[in-house]
């Protein structure tokens, strides 16, 4: 029993931080209705710009406590990059937004090719290592262990994810998000600033991928230019299984997710007697992914949109 | 007219072809013999790689400034360096380009999966390559003549761990990881079947891969095993966080792993939760070896600290260059007729090949992380 | 080269005598290493044209084309190898491999019709890696691929007892096996290229150039969506199980690491920077794409020659100008380096649709 509690807090630390990426993903899509495929590589900058500042303070301050030195990583990767966001969307997309669709989606795996091998250029192929900032203490749990970096990760991930849905039901800029998710044209005759609207989702889009960037490499200990890439598809896949386009869909596929990927890494050899094993972990992803797209291509929790899948 | 345009554009394009063609020159003349070196001299290996043609290169430059005589004629070795970044299809184009300029053999290639498709351009050539470093079984075992390797291969390095792992370590069970590469999951392989054979039991069989960070859910599976020692098969990108991921999850077995653990990187990844891993080489420890620390400050004085694989590039063309000796000719099919009979004191152990051109010394070295460096716990067979 | 231009026979007579001699030429000039170069650039021309059907005709991205490739590499190595002690002809097992990956094709296609463009492309994506996943994988409990460590001594293609490996003398000329391949390739690629030329123009051609455009209009004039889309995937799909064949005979080695994402990403890269939907177009991007990072390989020669070390990892950069030039062709020149006309007049007439309204158009 011990072991499907320990697999379970696995999965769901790793899921909310999927469900952070997931909802840059799925407010992109819910807009503009683009796949971001640089929105991983967002999240690979964001625990870059954060190392970069938190060697550069533990330099200076070396008695600094570990925690003021996060938050200061945090304070600076999360502005830049919104601001990286921001200019993805104005020079890469913004020009396209009336070409044929497959434009701005090869132009979305050209950003995203650039931005991992500038990454590397500027900070090295070889894993960097996160020094270890966060409380490490190991808490007993329902016979599980359960680490303050694992509740820290979590508990952050909830805030924000809050913080989110009330920003997008309850403020100014967030009813005028939806209008423009619901028809571009319409928004715009209302009076809504669309290219404003387009480019304040990028931007906390991006704000939330560097947070979950720079949580995810200080609960490994390290960060490398690959490492945005499958994180960013594993959070499609969850955006897209919690139903793309829908804010709490997004929070609900990533949480999923990260516990069937647990569950299934962790059981799949027992269940099929040693014929399939975790090495078949990733397949798990693709699969769920697929079989939701056939299945039920608007998601768990999203409304049935004509044409959208 | 879409025919015509296509003909006239490859026109154009030949004809870019042949003038670029027009800038080669004819290299070789007589005195001159040409040996290659191929390693992954971009990419995330370059360090490693860049070691290993150092380390020809110093063996070179002593056997010329030595003086060497073939056939009543003083001849000068030239090493000609290539990328073959770690990419098979790449390495089968430097291959062939070697071939062209017309070595008389190869030091190389540095990984098993460029070896390999590399090696069969030689065997066409008729050319001796010796491998420094790739540890994959099948390169020798494909049968050909012209393949050889001076370092113990996967399946002598993982029956040595594994046999340790029983007898000197005492683990009972024992749970196996692998990153699925070629090179981890053939050590992990072999460390299965002889941790077996010694009397060792399996508990869990794992798996990874060379992308991967979060090993929690298959940590948490061998957990429930409870096994004594875990052997990871794999490099230290994911050694690091596997060694601290264990820590966490309160899993008190010893990690025990090859020599794609056993460097630097690893101890600064995995940190303070290093402490205690047991990681091996192949070979003896360079400096408990005749000429070994002398090397290492010849070597160190030119191109600084040794990587990894360096002393056994440097004891390639030493083998390479007494069998040009021994043939008094640097002409390949007479080399080859020799190679067999090497018997060489390098400074990673004696050298002498079996028939299929392994090493048959193969002596492995563990080492175990103490406050933050590795020191030699002892050199099985 | 006007003159050549209203001469066309004059002008395929030439071609034909360079496409022959070319090998020859390069591996005078350059060194057989390039003629080994050649026959890559061959390999993926009938790759770019293959994976040119499914995006450049029909509309459908694929980012999971290498999978074909793969399967149908593992075919030959399956058949003809020591591996199952198989030793087929070459033109038994070709024409498998092509099959086997236009099933799969269909098989890929199938439950993502109702796809649309952008969704697509991750479902593929997903289906290169899940390929990609077994094939690394299956050497336990029953060892099919060899997994990881890749399978190795793959036969040479062979034609009436001539082995494609070695070297031979014929008339003066030494001809090994890298000449024999490359007429293999070419001869190959021009089948292709007249197959894809064929089925452009074709009523199946012109029902795909409706599928691109609009998908709903298309099926309101009567085109079996269903049925076109699965046959430009399987179309798409054989081209590259034959590539994948030729590539396990030339190279005699196959392991995972060949097929992974990056492979599907620089064919795309190669239609994508040709010009989409135009053969020649593609063909300039293969041509491109394979020898700009060997050529580039000299720089990296060049710095250790002059500097001692590499300041400038010449293959650093090849990733980067790639994923720049994405995003430059996109943003500027969205119908490729050598668009086809219909192409370029569909891109550029996006706004508003000038040419409606211009009457001179």
């Amino acid at each position: 029993m011990d072991i499907f509690t320990q697999q379970l807090i696995n999965g769901l630390v790793v899921g909310s931080v999927y469900a952070l990426v997931a909802l840059g993903y799925t407010m992109v899509y819910g807009i503009l209705e683009l796949i971001n495929f640089a929105h991983g590589e967002v999240t690979m900058i964001g625990a870059m710009v954060a190392l970069m500042v938190i060697g550069a303070l533990l330099g200076v301050a070396p008695d600094m406590p570990g925690l003021m030195v996060f938050a200061g990583g945090l304070l600076v990767a999360v502005p830049a990059c919104m601001a990286l966001g921001f200019a993805i969307e104005k020079i890469a997309y913004r020009p396209l937004r009336h070409a044929p669709r497959l434009a701005p989606l090869i132009t979305a795996i050209g950003v995203s090719i650039v931005l991992q091998n500038l990454a590397m250029l500027i900070w090295g192929r070889q894993y960097i290592s996160f020094p270890p900032l966060l409380p490490q203490g190991r808490h007993e749990f329902l016979g599980a262990h359960v680490t303050d970096t694992q509740i820290i990760i979590f508990v952050t991930a909830l805030i924000v994810m809050a913080g989110l849905w009330l920003l997008v039901e309850r403020t100014r800029l967030g009813r005028a998000m939806r209008a423009t998710a619901q028809s571009r044209e319409v928004a715009q005759l209302m009076g809504v600033n669309v290219d404003r609207v387009i480019a304040a989702t990028f931007i906390i889009g991006s704000g939330l991928a560097a947070l979950a960037g720079v949580l995810v490499s200080a609960y490994y200990g390290l960060a490398h230019y690959y490492m945005g890439f499958m994180l960013g598809l594993k959070a499609f896949s969850a955006a897209v299984l919690g139903g793309i386009g829908n804010i709490a869909g997004a929070m609900l596929g990533g949480l999923l997710l990260g516990v069937i990927e647990a569950l299934g890494a962790g059981y799949i050899g027992d269940l099929t007697g040693g014929f399939l094993g975790s090495h078949y972990q990733d397949v798990f992803a693709f699969f769920v992914l697929i079989l939701v797209l056939v299945l039920r291509p608007s998601g768990l929790l999203g409304e049935r949109v004509a044409n959208r899948a | 007219m879409n025919l015509s345009k296509l003909a006239l554009s490859l026109v154009a394009l030949a004809c870019a072809g042949l003038l670029a063609a027009c800038g080669e020159k004819p290299g070789g003349s007589g005195d001159v013999i040409r040996i290659g070196s191929v390693s992954p001299l971009t990419g995330p290996q370059t360090h490693i790689g860049k070691d290993n043609e150092n380390g020809a290169r110093l063996a070179v430059d002593e056997i010329n400034a030595k003086g060497l005589e073939l056939g009543g004629k003083k001849v000068k070795l030239e090493l000609l360096s290539e990328d073959d970044q770690a990419e098979p299809k790449t390495a089968t184009i430097v291959a062939q380009k070697l071939v062209d300029a017309g070595v008389v053999a190869v030091i190389g290639h540095l990984n098993s999966g460029t070896t390999i498709p590399a090696s069969k351009i030689y065997l066409d050539a008729g050319i001796p390559q010796i491998s420094p470093s790739a540890t994959a079984v099948k390169y020798t075992a494909q049968g050909y003549k012209t393949a050889y390797r001076v370092m113990a291969n996967d399946a002598q390095q993982g029956k040595a761990l594994g046999q340790y792992a029983v007898t000197k370590l005492s683990a009972k069970k024992i749970a196996v990881i692998d990153d699925r590469t070629a090179y981890g999951q053939g050590l992990a392989d072999e460390f299965e079947k002889a941790a077996k054979t010694a009397g060792g039991e399996i508990v869990a069989r794992e798996y990874t891969d060379d992308r991967k960070t979060d090993f929690t859910a298959i940590l948490t599976t061998i957990k429930g095993k409870t096994p004594d020692l875990i052997f990871f098969g794999g490099m230290d990108p994911q050694g690091g966080p596997m060694a601290q991921q264990m820590k966490r999850l309160g899993l008190t077995a010893k990690l025990l792993g090859g020599d794609g653990l056993q460097n630097i990187n690893f101890l600064k990844l995995a940190g303070a939760d290093a402490e205690g891993v047991i990681a091996s080489s192949p070979g003896l420890p360079i400096d408990a070896m005749p000429g070994g620390a002398d090397f290492r400050k010849r070597f160190e004085a030119r191109f600084g600290p040794i990587q990894v694989y360096a002393p056994y590039a440097y004891d390639a063309v030493n083998v390479l260059a007494e069998a040009m000796k021994r043939a008094n000719s640097a002409e390949p099919a007479k080399v080859l007729a020799e190679l067999p009979k090497t018997s060489h004191q390098g400074v990673t152990g004696p050298v002498t090949f079996d028939a299929k051109g392994d090493t048959m010394a193969g002596a492995v070295t563990l080492y175990e992380a103490r406050g933050g460096a590795w020191v030699v716990l002892e050199t099985v067979k | 080269m006007a003159w050549l231009r209203a001469r066309p026979r004059l002008a395929l007579l030439l071609l034909a005598a360079l496409l022959i001699a070319l090998p020859f030429l390069v591996g005078a000039g350059l060194g057989r290493s390039w003629v080994r170069v050649l026959d890559f650039v061959l390999i993926y021309a009938l790759l770019a044209i293959g994976l040119n059907i499914v995006v450049g005709y029909a509309g459908l991205l694929d980012l999971g084309y290498i999978a074909f490739y793969a399967l149908g590499a593992y075919l030959y190595a399956w058949l003809a190898s020591p591996h199952f002690g198989l030793h087929l002809p070459f033109w038994a097992v070709l024409p498998l491999g092509a099959a086997l990956a236009g099933l799969f094709g269909v098989l890929l296609g199938a439950p993502t019709l109702r796809l649309r463009g952008d969704y697509l492309a991750i479902v593929t994506l997903g289906f290169g890696e899940i390929i990609r996943i077994f094939m690394n994988n299956l050497n336990a409990p029953f060892n099919l691929t060899n997994g990881p460590q890749g399978m190795n001594l793959i036969d040479p293609v062979s034609v009436g007892g001539l082995a494609f490996e070695g070297q031979r003398q014929f008339l003066g000329l030494t001809v090994t096996g890298l000449h024999l391949y490359y007429y293999l390739f070419l001869a190959f690629t021009l089948l292709a290229i007249g197959v894809a030329m064929r089925l452009q123009d074709s009523r199946i051609g012109r029902a795909w150039a409706a599928l691109r455009e609009d998908e709903v209009a298309a099926a309101a004039m009567g085109i079996n969506t269903r049925n076109v889309k699965l046959l430009a995937f399987a179309m798409g799909a054989m081209f590259g199980g034959l590539a994948g064949g030729l590539f396990a005979a030339f190279q005699g080695f196959i392991s995972p690491e060949s097929f992974n994402l990056w492979e599907s990403i620089l064919v795309l890269c190669m239609i994508v920077l040709g010009g989409m939907g135009n053969i020649p177009g593609v063909i300039l991007g293969a041509v491109l794409l394979t020898v700009i990072p060997e050529a580039l390989r000299y720089l990296g020669d060049l710095q250790r020659a002059t500097l001692g070390h590499v300041a400038v990892d010449p293959s650093d950069l090849r990733m980067l100008l790639f994923g720049l030039s994405l995003v430059a062709m996109m943003l500027w020149r969205p119908a490729g380096l050598w668009p086809s006309r219909q192409r370029k007049r569909e891109f550029a007439s996006e706004d508003e649709h000038a040419d409606l309204y211009d009457a001179r158009a």
